[in-house]
């Protein structure tokens, strides 16, 4: 099979090309100035930012740990259905998420805004208004919202493979339902933990629709901040990249710490 | 001895109204080794979940030392189980899988120590504490199974075809270590298996299971020398099983010719399967015979040959540790105690 | 326990559903308003379909996600078959670098590709549009048909190339007629999710398209921008349908199949 190795030659190119070479030049953009002399001036500027930084941090970890605990007895009970039901009832819980993206945040939009549907309704029983909509609970909403699936789905992948009498073997043993879930079923669905908290960490801190539809102009977030050195009025390529770098390296350290929970050759992307 | 685990009047319906189990009643004694036999699909492990707990019969009860134990979750009983597949916890080394129930009772981490140190060494795997139970050979796996069971001190340990997945020579050697840690810790072992010889080999009492009833119970000597109908004795060894019937008490008619036989008790006439082991069937010259054949095949099985013989209404298989050639007319002849005489099996 | 488990699991279901009810009940909503239902029309759709610009980003997206995803198949299949034969080390350097574009946020690999495509344009005559859209797609596209094929070889019985030339295949023949076969389904689920991931790009698309060419998640994303039209109800309504039908009629094909295939095993 050695000659096949040519074959991959076209896409060889096209992936330095397209995903090497962008990559190396947004950490060549990081270190230069827009004359093109190394600085480090754009790094040491992100320090600037570091209310958003820290905000984007918070409020992506708090919606992967809200994601975390619902979609946890989600996967479970679906993994414990009669095994023809259980194609059927995924379906029904991922099927939101094929509808786009842009639009299930609109949806919140019309839910939350002041004139909202919530706000209406609670008007009837003489509520509110409230100030739902532009706060940073309706963004980690909206976090939550859109990002419970990527949870649900690796969740529920590992705790289908368990294998049932595994869990009998531990009743047998003397766990009641609940040490079962803490001495069998958490440790054996901890690759699966690990994936979803990544699956939904990185596209939460890195996000500027959801908190542009739903956070108003007060709650920027790191997404936002690079958003507006590209396109936006504040035009500054080289601080983007370094505010990207920076990103990409927290997301990495992230990635590290999580991949030490979990056994070895078991980490699922 | 007393009865530790009894079963009565069980019976398991699905909801479609398939009958697993038909009414099992059954008395097993403390210190006992009895095994579950039959084929695939008789209830054999059926019975045995029930006794573990995993599943509730739907009328019945089930009884543990006298006390009716229907609705005790298996967690809150006194017996252990060695699953079919090991079903080891994947996430768990060696020693860890051992001390497993003893750390769900909180025991304190010296006993833990000792004990699973006992039991690394009963099992032969002291060295193997930090291993993963993945990288375990299938013997291997089985020890920590068991250890990881009788770790408890369960009263009674459940084991649900433990050797299924070992090959041939293994399976012999854990058979006799299974049979020598019963008597050592003077347990009481329910052995589930479909394995005739290793039930017949290792058990102080065999049942005989069959589409969810039980056919017959006994010490393995009485079953295979006195079995009770013909599913039993076909299982238990190869038979050769021919329709029959009784004239009179001690005479027995099948093939068109009359044996002598020591049966008694049956109704005058009363058709019934005549079972006779290969190797009570003996050769005579074919012209001092009641009964004759011709050689259709011989093969030789190491110990015996195994001949195939066509009598004129039934093909006879004997074993016999002389070949004759094929195609040569033999005759067959039999001890009146070789020939037993079954009532039918009623269907339904 | 069963029975809180059961309203959990509404509950959670309640949570997915309810703000797509909404938007489908007010797709149908008299007046433009968000909160108070006046009297059923079905002007928003049809204003949906005179919309100029929505038809054409449509037609713009589809467009794009079948070229992407076709010539990402493509490229792709080549490049899993040579990957698989690669050694140790510049295997599990191609892989990392192929993983970049999923691991990555969306916005950095936005964003690389952009400053790429700026550079380009800078120098050559060469603009933002249609080329650097499809460029941008078949960049995040690839990884995910590789992804798809590369697990398929390791299910392949590793004898079969050489045993298709012990029957007297040349190499190509062996390819053609034993590799290709073995990693079809992984081709086919690969392209199907580069062509949905295509479909609903919005992060990528969004930093690579320029201003004149637009893609469907764009235009939705400037309408959700300006002031409120209930056309976006609209469109809400018509896709969550259409990807209701769509995955309806998949689950039920694929559980037939399933069923054929259970029978047929006990035949045998």
């Amino acid at each position: 099979m050695k000659k096949l190795k040519v074959f991959s030659a076209p896409y060889l190119v096209w992936m330095i090309v397209f995903i090497l070479v962008p990559l190396l030049m947004v950490a060549y953009f990081a270190f230069t100035t827009d004359s093109g002399k190394f600085t480090i001036k754009n790094i040491s500027n992100v320090g600037q930012y570091a209310n958003i930084f820290v905000r984007s941090i918070w409020l992506a970890l708090v919606a992967t740990v809200v994601c975390l605990l619902l979609a946890y007895p989600v996967a479970y009970l679906l993994s414990r259905m009669e095994k023809h039901k259980q194609g059927t009832m995924l379906l029904i819980v991922m099927l939101p998420m094929w509808m786009n993206f842009l639009l299930r945040t609109y949806a919140w939009m019309t839910l939350l805004g002041n004139n909202g549907v919530i706000n209406h309704v609670l008007g009837i029983f003489g509520l509110g208004p409230y100030k739902l909509i532009n706060t940073s609970g309706a963004v980690v909403l909206g976090m939550v919202y859109n990002y419970l699936p990527f949870m649900i789905l690796p969740l529920y992948s590992v705790m289908e493979k368990i294998d049932k009498s595994v869990i009998e073997a531990a009743s047998d043993l003397g766990c009641n339902s609940a040490s079962i879930m803490w001495r069998v079923i958490v440790p054996l669905s901890l690759p699966g933990i690990t994936s979803g908290i990544t699956m939904v960490f990185v596209p939460a801190i890195s996000t500027f629709i959801i908190s542009r539809m739903l956070g108003g102009g007060s709650n920027l977030l790191i997404g936002d901040l690079i958003e507006m050195q590209f396109l936006g009025n504040a035009y500054n390529p080289q601080l983007g990249a370094a505010i990207s770098l920076v990103l990409m390296v927290i997301i990495l350290v992230i990635m590290t710490v999580m991949n030490q929970f979990s056994p070895d050759d078991q980490v699922l992307i | 001895m007393d009865n530790i685990v009894s079963l009565k009047n069980i019976v398991v319906e699905f909801e479609d109204g398939d009958q697993i189990l038909k009414n099992i009643s059954l008395d097993i004694k403390d210190k006992e080794f009895v095994t579950f036999l039959g084929p695939s699909g008789c209830g054999k492990t059926t019975t045995l979940r029930i006794i573990a707990g995993f599943l509730e019969p739907t009328s019945g009860d089930v009884l543990f030392e006298g006390q009716r134990i229907n609705d005790v979750p298996p967690h809150k009983r006194n017996v252990n189980t060695v699953f079919q597949r090991y079903a080891l916890f994947p996430h768990l080394n060696v020693y860890e899988n051992i001390a497993f129930g003893l750390r769900v009772k909180k025991l304190p981490e010296k006993e833990i120590l000792h004990r699973v140190g006992e039991m690394l060494e009963m099992v032969n795997l002291k060295g193997f504490e930090k291993r993963t139970v993945n990288r375990l050979s299938g013997g291997q796996q089985q020890r920590v199974a068991i250890a990881r069971a009788l770790v408890n001190h369960p009263k009674v340990l459940l084991l649900d075809e433990p050797l299924g997945a070992l090959d041939l020579k293994l399976r012999k050697e854990m058979q006799v270590e299974l049979r020598k840690i019963q008597q050592a810790l003077e347990l009481t072992f329910v052995y589930v298996t479909h394995d005739q010889e290793e039930a017949l080999t290792m058990s102080d009492t065999v049942v005989v299971m069959n589409n969810g009833v039980i056919q017959q119970i006994g010490s393995p000597i009485d079953i295979y020398n006195e079995p009770v109908n013909a599913f039993v004795a076909d299982f238990i060894g190869e038979s050769n099983i021919v329709n029959g019937c009784m004239p009179r008490d001690c005479l027995v008619e099948f093939t068109g010719r009359q044996f002598e036989c020591v049966d008694k008790g049956f109704d005058p006439d009363e058709t019934v399967d005549v079972v006779i082991r290969p190797e009570d069937v003996k050769i005579i010259p074919a012209e001092s015979a009641k009964l004759t054949g011709i050689v259709e095949s011989v093969v030789f099985k190491g110990v015996h040959y195994e001949m195939v013989v066509d009598g004129v209404d039934h093909k006879w298989i004997i074993h016999s540790t002389k070949a004759e050639p094929v195609g040569a007319m033999i005759g067959m002849t039999f001890d009146p105690y070789d020939i037993h005489i079954m009532k039918k099996v009623q269907e339904g | 326990m069963k029975k809180f488990g059961k309203i959990y699991f509404a509950l959670i279901l309640l949570f997915l559903y309810v703000p797509i009810f909404v938007l489908i009940v007010f797709s149908f909503n008299e007046t433009k308003s968000r909160s108070v239902l006046s009297g059923f029309t079905l002007e928003w759709y049809v204003k949906l379909f005179h919309n100029k610009i929505i038809i054409s980003s449509l037609m713009k997206t589809i467009l794009i996600a079948t070229l992407a995803s076709i010539v990402s198949t493509v490229l792709g299949t080549f490049a899993a078959i040579g990957i698989n034969s690669m050694k140790k080390v510049p295997k599990a350097f191609v892989m990392n670098v192929t993983n970049m574009p999923i691991i990555n946020p969306e916005i950095v690999t936005g964003v690389s590709l952009m400053l790429l495509f700026v550079f380009f344009t800078a120098r050559m005559n060469f603009e933002f549009g249609f080329v650097t859209l499809l460029i941008a797609h078949i960049t995040f596209d690839v990884p995910y048909v590789i992804l798809n094929i590369m697990p398929k070889f390791k299910q392949m019985d590793p004898n079969l190339f050489e045993a298709a030339q012990d029957l007297g295949c040349s190499p190509m023949q062996a390819f053609r007629k034993v590799i290709l076969p073995e990693i079809m389904p992984g081709v086919i689920s690969g392209f199907l999710m580069a062509f949905t991931y295509s479909l609903d790009d919005f992060v990528i698309s969004y930093f690579t398209s320029g201003p004149t060419t637009q893609t469907l998640p764009i235009t939705i994303y400037s309408m959700t921008r300006r002031k409120i039209s209930p056309e976006i109800n609209a469109l809400s309504t018509i896709i969550f349908i259409v990807v209701f039908v769509i995955l309806i009629v998949k689950n039920f094909v694929e559980n037939k199949a399933a069923k054929n295939n259970s029978y047929k095993g006990e035949k045998i």
